[in-house]
């Protein structure tokens, strides 16, 4: 048996991840495909926000879809029956999706023939904030169910969206949810936050939505 | 949080360098945590104890955990405090124009060997 000895080391554990996530960026802005990287907890509606969004843009984008879960593939089935291509990325466990899988299921999508990519992230809005996927822009969603008080309680998650959609505003009248409370929140924690208010299932708000991820994607593919 | 993913990733990056010194046993791994970083230390060691026993270079070692205090900067007055006490807003002018200088670091610090 050897003698003991210390190897210093001092490496961020998330370094590794970080320049991961430059390479599938800079890979990503030679093939001029634009990925988002949708997060939200469970049952915010993200897969109906998903669904909206590509009706009002298939026309314009070819469009693919991963979807990230633990487990089965409910997501990904819904997304293909809109005639968009779909694929089911399982974490095995893991609470995220870090650069690597990102890398590994933009693969599986074949980006040769895809101008937009879109990656809904695993339900959860602790652990998908610390790990940079390689995507161009964030956004998340927050449901009015949920509560105005939630850019407080997961900051890291406000602060590193380019986008926050405040869904099912069709139920505004039912929940005592502060709607300026909530921006005033957003905006403490990301003063460059852009906040759209919309409902999936009205369909109230998509057009601004839309609006702004089809200004994202002509951007960055210039 | 999510433990058992940073576990992964220390494992990997642990048994890179303990191949690349043609080390024999890994007895130690000292890594450096942030007070916010949100790692909840216990839940981190049971992870670790768990994962290591699948890796022959390394079934046998020890996490060791080193606290980072947390650093919150203010830059209106220009002055620093503690993070944990006093959060986003500045206790020395009571400004919200404030970052974190340090306290959310996942490093690994050093590998004991033989």
């Amino acid at each position: 048996m050897g003698e003991f000895r210390v190897l210093e080391i001092k490496q961020s554990v998330f370094a590794d991840n970080d320049r991961r996530a430059d390479e599938v960026r800079s890979e990503l802005k030679k093939k001029k495909v634009f990925l988002l990287n949708l997060m939200s907890s469970p049952g915010s509606g993200k897969t109906t926000t998903l669904t909206r969004t590509i009706e009002h843009l298939k026309d314009e984008f070819r469009i693919g879809v991963m979807e990230a879960d633990i487990d089965s593939d409910v997501d990904a089935q819904t997304i293909s029956s809109l005639g968009v291509k779909a694929i089911q990325l399982h974490t095995g466990g893991m609470c995220h999706l870090d650069a690597d899988m990102t890398a590994q299921g933009l693969a599986g999508l074949e980006t040769g023939d895809v101008d937009l990519a879109i990656l809904e992230n695993v339900g959860n809005l602790v652990c998908p904030a610390e790990f940079d996927t390689g995507a161009v822009k964030n956004a998340m969603i927050l449901s009015v169910p949920e509560g105005d008080d939630k850019p407080l309680k997961y900051p890291l998650m406000f602060s590193i969206c380019d986008v926050v959609l405040i869904n099912k505003i069709d139920v505004l009248p039912y929940f005592d949810f502060d709607m300026d409370k909530c921006r005033e929140g957003i905006l403490m924690r990301n003063p460059n936050a852009k906040i759209i208010p919309i409902s999936a299932r009205t369909g109230e708000g998509i057009e601004e939505w839309t609006g702004w991820l089809r200004d994202e994607v002509k951007k960055w593919q210039q | 949080m999510h433990e058992i993913g940073v576990v992964f990733y220390v494992i990997r990056d642990v048994k890179k360098v303990a191949e690349e010194n043609n080390v024999e046993q890994v007895e130690t791994v000292t890594l450096e945590i942030g007070e916010v970083s949100g790692v909840v230390h216990e839940l981190l060691i049971d992870c670790f104890n768990w994962a290591v026993k699948k890796e022959p270079i390394m079934e046998h070692a020890k996490l060791q955990i080193e606290t980072i205090k947390a650093v919150t900067f203010c830059e209106d007055c220009k002055q620093e405090y503690e993070t944990v006490k006093y959060a986003k807003i500045c206790p020395h002018c009571q400004s919200e124009n404030t970052y974190l200088l340090r306290g959310n670091e996942f490093n690994i610090k050093e590998i004991g060997v033989t």
